[in-house]
């Protein structure tokens, strides 16, 4: 690990030098092993949150209090440290630019970093796909990557939407509340446009974006989800 | 117990199958439902995953990791040839 970058009070990224890393697509993951002194061994998903174009991958670490390896990973590792990772993974919850658009990406919590990916590869890789991000947070200081993807938002072709579910400062111009079917319809694409629809986060989150989205007449085959929780990602 | 799915358990499928398993369609022998394998539910809190049909809710793959090595009994799915 080279750099450590810190996104919020809970969440950090993980600059990595791999030498002979194969290349990644935007959406895979990895997996992180930690070997303890007794040969005790625990192994956690994180997704990728580079673009395949980046010199350098990074993973971004939600810090779980209970958990075994975020702990870790966030308080304990610094610059100079090696880790065991196993990876790239996934075929199936990525996108690349030859899979088309529009997009529809539907992020809870740290469902969001497999999509800074999306959207870096759909920047890097010169695509006009027109992309719309939805994520949503517990509050401000929780949104993670929030300058980037503001800065992205301003891209032509791609549009950002946040909302806060838990508190909001007063003049918070967003959206407020959990992502439910009027704010799906509002922000994201028409079934007739025949969005690539993408949602990552917690379980209950991505099940109940994904039954809204079948209900107002999305394609399910067009739907791919990513569920996490506290012994995944 | 919220389940997670395929992709929660691709690095062990990865590393029992010798390639990269989500994106495989395979059909559920109780239900014949057909879905990708980053589909199934998978339960994490057993010991070992346990994987269930996202249809019909039985149990169609089993994952186990002794001592850092994966198995996998798939005897739930047919897997494409």
């Amino acid at each position: 690990m080279v750099e450590l970058v810190d996104e919020t009070p809970r969440t950090k990224s993980l600059v990595l030098d791999l030498p002979d890393w194969q290349g990644h697509r935007a959406g895979q993951h990895v997996d992180v092993r930690l070997t303890a002194e007794d040969g005790y061994q625990a192994e956690r998903s994180y997704s990728i949150a580079s673009s395949p174009e980046d010199a350098q991958l990074v993973l971004t670490v939600e810090r779980l209090d209970d958990g075994e390896v975020s702990p870790y990973l966030v308080d304990v590792l610094r610059p100079g440290d090696e880790l065991e990772l196993r990876g790239p993974i996934g075929g199936y919850f990525v996108w690349e630019e030859s899979l088309g658009g529009p997009l529809l990406l539907v992020a809870g919590g740290s469902g969001v970093v497999p999509f800074r990916a999306m959207l870096r590869h759909r920047l890097a890789s010169g695509s006009d796909v027109a992309v719309r991000l939805l994520y949503s947070s517990r509050s401000l200081d929780q949104v993670i990557y929030r300058k980037e993807l503001e800065e992205a938002g301003t891209a032509e072709g791609i549009e950002v939407d946040l909302t806060l579910t838990r508190e909001w400062p007063e003049d918070w111009k967003g959206h407020r509340g959990r992502i439910d079917a009027q704010l799906l319809e509002q922000v994201g694409w028409s079934p007739a446009d025949r969005p690539q629809i993408y949602s990552c986060g917690p379980t209950p989150l991505v099940e109940s974006v994904a039954d809204s989205l079948v209900a107002a007449g999305h394609d399910q085959r067009r739907i791919r989800l990513e569920r996490f929780g506290p012994t995944g990602t | 117990m919220e389940a997670l799915d395929g992709n929660a358990i691709a690095g062990g499928m990865l590393e029992v199958f010798g390639s990269e398993m989500t994106d495989v369609r395979a059909r559920c022998r109780f239900c014949g439902d057909t879905s990708y394998l980053a589909e199934l539910r998978v339960y994490m809190r057993a010991p070992g995953a346990v994987g269930r049909c996202q249809r019909c809710m039985n149990v169609v793959l089993v994952m186990t990791s002794i001592r850092g090595t994966a198995r996998v009994d798939a005897s739930g799915l047919e897997m494409p040839g």
